[in-house]
Parts: structure tokens; C-alpha cells; sequence
């Protein structure tokens, strides 16, 4: 096809030029998306809060977490929660003024410390969060060397209590409750044989599904090494349903967060993969169903250490108040956002109106919410907390009560 | 792991054949922009995402909610890949008019169209999440996933035939427009020497927008058949199939229109194989780890680099 005569030397020298600047061209891709990324900081505000300077009565508490973004929802959830509590809070009257101040993460472990950074030159008192385990491990000890209290309703990472920070409080049961949790609702509840476990390679998403690697074993559960990670950007999980295909299992277990379950789910059901599909609170929203199809959904497990509110009279007007200001139920981890900030503003009406003060407050005071009564050990975990189970069925994720009394 | 693989190789092979013919239908766009200006249009991911939306939009447009089958489904498919089709070449055309040629004219250092291209490439994707959201856009099942027959133990489905056939098609028409046509010869002269393409009286700006709008269609097909196949969009959509891409045709020699083909389903292939040999979790690294070694021993990708040259 080249008729023409070519002068190699010349050619290779261009072809070493050419994929020289090839590398500048990636480098300077990949700085420039780095770049981007840290320098988008959409700090949504609520109304006056961020152009007022703090006046001398109204502090500042923070909620910190996604509210943008791919994973969104379950950020938009709590804040929700946490506004509903404020408003309330507001309209009694009682105690120092408070304002909410809204750090939206978009999830993302990289722009969490400039936000963490934003916190305190805002001089917010307390945060709700941060939302997801990732960001918190990257944001938790800047909060720590301030000195400005975190209370997380979600970030389920068993480690994030091993750290030692003082000013870090999480009131949801964590992911070596959960792991377990759900490896026994596999192993006697669906009494599977053999499972395979994927994870997003998240933070989150590997720690929970490795603590069920773990687990099932010892049920006397198969785990085949088919499937492991993926990636929750991407769209082609062919790889990953070929291998599950191939080694033949009755249950796929997923660590990560809803929208990429869904994707997943939906290319296992195409390619004829019938195991049931079970999976942890990240993926425990109407959008999973939304992204897998209801009939690729249902039937589908999840577990969650957020509680079904709707039993109890406190819960119940939670639910409705949260109906009436959003228009919308309550989602994963609203209430535990309204506990979450409840336990705060307790604190703050108490008289405790430092950082400090509320910290010393939340060592020593019970707080009964309407998920759970909290009581924070001294790492700032809270003691107990059941991890309940929940179905889709027919479209909707419906509650099975708490796994320890569905596998009796 | 050996084990392993031959349990995968059929599965993978279809599999790999499949995404790798839309990144070869991507990586179009790179080599064609490439070939003619020697720039590499960062801003071609959003070029497919754009073909995306524009497909899922016709969609909804349609009324479609459930599978269709025969003539409905040929029409719903035709009329979807030509709105992607119309989407994407405009786009890439809009692309060249604001973002490239007032710098050609101006200046002729390459960094900076460069740097443009990244920029327009956020800045697409930023209109687009805030104007459709950042969430996932799901479409509706156009075509039944139906099983055909199987190749060893893969599965071959309808829709992946579809994918497979029509970026096979599109690929033909590309390649005898660009070497049997008057344009299409203007194109390879551009590309060879475009002071004495000039010269022979060829109008440059034409044959550049020639060569976005070739890419841009290209992409609107790949678009469609992505959303048939995968069913979902979002702003960033065009991200890691333009990474993919991108690479496609760097594997098979940027510039050079057979190499984009080689290189989309060598990609493909060597992901998925990759993928059943070491688990998905190192699909990407298997695949780069094959790019950097083509590329030590054939600096210019598999066919080598002209756009002219490999197809004079």
C-alpha cells in the first residue's frame, strides 16, 4: 500500500516526538482534570448564611456530604433530615440562634478537605457527616485537629473508629455489624451455596464486601473468586457477568453504591444470570430500582442499618412533617440526618456553645431518637445498633425487620 | 487463571468484539481530526455524549416505553441513529467553528487548540449537568435481548449482533468515502501536505469540516448503538469510552482510518481477555500495559500513523 520510499531514522525520531508529546498531552490531561475537580467547590448555601457575617448569637452547624453528583441522593436524604430538625428547633424559640450551612462534597474524597478547610474558616460548631466513609477519611482529622465536632448518620467504615479522634460521633451501626449481618442472611435465610462477592473498590464498597468474603466461610458458604472489583464509573460490566456467569452461583453480593448495583444487575439479568442479587444501604434507594428495572429489581435484598421510623408515634411525625416540607417520604438516612441534628441542637439548647462544650455534652448525654436511642462509646461509635433487611418487591424496597430475627 | 480463561475465551471474544466496536467508531473521530490537523480533539467524548442524548431523546420523543419488534424497531433505530447522527456532526461542527478555527487562524502552536479542547470538553459536559442533571438517564428497552445462538460457550445476542453489524457497515461507507470520493481525496491530500493540498486547489476549511462532521456521524452511530446496548447516559458519559477510544487509536495508529477499526476491537478483545485472565479488576491495567508495549516496539500504533499514507 505505501508505494512511497520512507526515511525510517526520520520516522522513528518523529514517532518518538510525536508520542513524547503524547505524554505532555496526558499529563497535562490528567493535571487539568485534577485541577477541575479540586477547583469545582459548588457550596450550595441556605439563604443568608454564607454572605452574613456569623453574628455573635448564631452558630453555625454544617451538613456535609454529596449533594451533587452521582451518588447524590442519599446526601440530599439526610440534609433534608437535618433542615426538617432545624426548622422545628427554630420554631420553638428556646436556645441560641443556629444556621445551617450546607458543604456539598459531591462524595468525592478529594475536594473533601478543601470543604473541611471551608468549615472551619466559617466557624461551624458541628457537622452532620460526613455522608460516606471516603470523604470522611479524608476530611475526620482536619475536623479533629480544629476541634469542630462530626456526628455521621452513614459513614459505615468500621475503621473510621480506630483513629482516635475525639470530636468524630457516628450514630448507625457500622459495617463490621452489617458484613456479618448480611453474610447470615445469605448463608440461612436464602441458604446459598455458593456466592460471589464485587465490590466498587470503594472505601466503603471493598470494606463491607471483604468483611463478607470473610464471613460467609465460616457458614460454610462458597465464595468463587469470579467477579472481585469493578468500577463504578464505568458502563461495560461484560467481564464481570461473563466470570459470574461462568462459575454458576445462587447469590451475588454487592458492596458499592446504587448506580452502579442497578447497571450491573440489569447487564447479570440480560446475560440470563438468575442468583439473587443482595446488597448493602448504598444501594438501598428507589434509584437502584429505577436504574436496574423493576423487573430486573425485584426480589432483590438489601441491608441497611437505618431503621423503618414508621412503627413508632415520634417516627410517624417525623414522617408526615418530612412529607409536608419536601413533598416527597422520607429517604435512606433521612431520619438518622434528623437525629443526627437533633443530637446537636440537644446539645446546643443544653447551653453547650462551643465546640468543645458540645463534644464534652455528646460523651456523656443519651439521646432517644426516633431510629434508635443513642449512647456513644468512647471512640464515638454508638453503642449497639441492629441492621435491618429490606426486599424489593414490585418495584418498591419494603422492610423485613431486623436480619437477627429473620434468621431466627 | 489458565483455567479461568478458557472458561471465559468465548464469552470475552463476544463480549470484547461488542464494546470494541464502538470504540472503534469513536476512535474514528479522534484518527480522522487527527490525520487532517494533527490535534487531538479532547472534546470528541463530548461529541458521542451529546449523540447520546440526542438518541434518548428522540426516544422519548417517539413514545417508545417497551421493546419493539420488526419494521417499528427498524424505524425507531434508523430515526434514533440519525438524530444521533445529527447531534453529534453538529456538535463536532460547532466544536470547530468557535473552538478550533479561530485559533487557527490565529496561532499555530498545537498546545494551545489543545487546551481548548479540554476546555470545551468541560464545558459540554457542565452544560449538560446542569441542564439534564447529573443522574443517570436510563432508556427504554428498544430491542428484545434476545439469545441467538451460542460460540462455544458464548452468548450471542440480537443486540450485539446489531452493534457489531452496524459499526461494520459504517465503517465501510467511512472508508470508501474517504478513498473513493472527490472530498474524501481532498481529505487524504490535506492530510499528506496541506501547503500543497492548497496549492492543488483544495479548500482547506471545507475539508475540515469534512472531516469533524465524518467523525461526528460516526459517533452519533456509535452513540445509539451504546444506548441500544448499555441503556443509560450522563453528562460525563463520553469520558472513559473517549479514554477507550482515544486509545483504540493510538493501538491501531492515529491518523489512519483501518487502524481505528484494528485498534477498537484489539482493545476490546485484550480488555476482556485480560479481564477473564486477571480478574475485570485489571482490565484497564492489562489493557494499558498492552498499549505502552505496542507502542515501544511500534511507536506509531499497529498500522502506522498517515492518514495518507496507509491508504495511498
Amino acid at each position: 500500500m505505501t508505494g512511497r520510499s520512507t526515511i525510517p531514522a526520520r520516522a522513528l525520531r518523529v514517532g518518538l516526538e510525536r508520542a513524547r508529546w503524547r505524554t505532555t498531552v496526558a499529563a497535562v490531561g490528567v493535571a487539568l482534570v485534577a485541577a477541575a475537580c479540586g477547583s469545582t467547590s459548588p457550596t450550595t448555601s441556605s439563604g443568608s448564611s454564607t454572605t452574613k457575617a456569623p453574628s455573635a448569637g448564631a452558630l453555625k452547624i454544617g451538613f456535609f456530604g454529596a449533594l451533587t453528583g452521582a451518588n447524590a441522593q442519599l446526601g440530599i436524604n439526610i440534609n433534608d433530615g437535618v433542615k426538617l430538625a432545624l426548622t422545628q428547633y427554630q420554631s420553638k424559640g428556646k436556645g441560641p440562634a443556629v444556621t445551617l450551612e450546607e458543604y456539598d462534597s459531591q462524595g468525592d474524597p478529594s475536594q473533601a478537605p478543601q470543604l473541611a478547610q471551608k468549615a472551619i474558616s466559617d466557624h461551624t460548631v458541628a457537622v452532620v457527616g460526613p455522608a460516606f466513609s471516603g470523604e470522611s477519611k479524608t476530611a475526620d482529622p482536619i475536623f479533629q485537629q480544629a476541634g469542630i465536632v462530626s456526628v455521621t448518620p452513614s459513614a459505615t467504615d468500621p475503621t473510621l473508629a480506630q483513629h482516635g479522634w475525639t470530636y468524630w460521633h457516628r450514630i448507625v451501626g457500622n459495617d463490621n455489624t452489617q458484613g456479618p449481618a448480611a453474610a447470615s442472611l445469605i448463608a440461612k435465610k436464602l441458604g446459598a451455596k455458593r456466592v460471589a462477592v464485587i465490590d466498587d473498590a470503594s472505601a466503603y464498597g471493598k470494606g463491607i464486601a471483604d468483611i463478607v468474603r470473610s464471613t460467609l466461610p465460616t457458614d460454610g458458604v462458597t465464595v468463587v473468586s469470579a467477579g472481585r472489583s469493578i468500577d463504578p464509573n464505568a458502563t461495560d460490566y461484560s467481564a464481570t457477568v461473563d466470570a459470574v456467569k461462568a462459575a454458576n452461583v445462587d447469590v451475588i453480593y454487592y458492596g458499592g453504591y446504587y448506580a452502579a448495583a442497578g447497571r450491573l444487575l440489569k447487564q447479570m439479568r440480560d446475560a440470563g444470570v438468575k442468583a439473587t442479587f443482595v446488597s448493602d444501604d448504598g444501594v438501598n434507594d428507589p434509584k437502584f430500582v429505577a436504574a436496574a428495572g423493576q423487573a430486573d429489581a425485584d426480589g432483590s435484598y438489601v441491608t441497611c442499618p437505618c431503621g423503618d421510623v414508621t412503627g413508632t408515634t415520634a417516627g410517624q411525625a417525623f414522617t408526615s412533617a418530612y412529607q409536608a416540607a419536601f413533598h416527597v417520604a422520607p429517604g435512606t438516612y433521612s431520619a438518622e440526618g434528623y437525629d443526627a441534628a437533633n443530637i446537636i441542637l440537644t446539645a446546643i439548647s443544653g447551653g453547650s456553645t462551643t465546640a468543645s462544650a458540645i463534644n464534652s455534652y455528646l460523651a456523656s448525654h443519651t439521646f432517644p431518637g426516633i431510629t434508635k436511642t443513642v449512647k456513644f462509646d468512647a471512640s464515638g461509635d454508638i453503642s449497639g445498633g441492629g441492621i435491618y433487611a429490606y426486599q424489593v418487591k414490585a418495584g418498591s424496597i419494603v422492610s423485613l425487620g431486623l436480619v437477627s430475627q429473620l434468621v431466627g | 487463571m489458565l483455567h479461568q480463561f478458557l472458561t471465559l475465551f468465548w464469552p470475552s471474544t463476544v463480549d470484547g468484539l461488542t464494546v470494541g466496536a464502538i470504540y472503534a467508531l469513536v476512535a474514528l473521530g479522534y484518527t480522522l481530526v487527527y490525520g487532517v490537523l494533527q490535534l487531538i480533539n479532547f472534546a470528541h467524548s463530548e461529541v458521542f455524549m451529546v449523540g447520546t442524548f440526542a438518541s434518548l431523546f428522540t426516544l422519548h420523543a417517539l413514545g417508545v416505553t417497551s421493546a419493539l419488534t420488526g419494521l417499528a424497531l427498524v424505524g425507531v433505530l434508523v430515526v434514533c441513529a440519525l438524530a444521533g447522527m445529527t447531534g453529534s456532526a453538529v456538535t463536532a461542527v460547532i466544536l470547530e467553528a468557535v473552538a478550533y478555527r479561530p485559533l487557527r487562524r490565529r496561532t499555530t502552536s498545537r498546545l494551545a487548540a489543545l487546551i481548548t479542547a479540554i476546555g470545551a470538553s468541560f464545558s459540554l459536559q457542565e452544560i449538560f449537568a446542569l441542564r439534564y442533571g447529573r443522574d443517570i438517564q436510563t432508556f427504554p428497552r428498544v430491542m428484545q435481548k434476545t439469545v441467538l445462538f451460542h460460540v462455544g460457550s458464548g452468548t450471542v445476542r440480537s443486540d450485539k449482533v446489531l452493534v457489531v453489524a452496524t459499526a461494520l457497515a459504517m465503517m465501510v461507507i467511512l472508508d470508501t468515502f474517504v478513498s473513493r470520493t472527490r472530498l474524501g481525496r481532498g481529505i487524504r491530500a490535506t492530510a499528506q501536505d496541506p501547503r500543497t493540498a492548497v496549492l492543488m486547489g483544495v479548500n482547506i476549511d471545507r475539508v475540515i469540516v469534512a472531516t469533524f462532521i465524518l467523525g461526528g456521524l460516526a459517533a452519533g452511530v456509535a452513540a445509539t448503538l451504546y444506548g441500544t446496548f448499555y441503556e443509560v447516559t450522563q453528562y460525563n458519559i463520553g469520558f472513559l469510552i473517549g479514554l477507550k477510544a482515544f486509545t483504540a487509536a493510538v493501538l491501531g495508529g492515529i491518523g489512519n482510518l483501518r487502524g481505528a477499526l484494528l485498534g477498537g476491537f484489539s482493545l476490546g478483545l485484550i480488555e476482556n481477555y485480560g479481564a477473564s485472565l486477571f480478574g475485570a479488576e485489571w482490565m484497564n491495567v492489562v489493557a494499558f500495559v498492552v498499549l505502552v508495549a505496542v507502542l515501544l516496539f511500534r511507536p506509531t500504533g499497529i498500522l502506522g500513523e498517515q492518514l495518507a499514507r496507509a491508504r495511498a
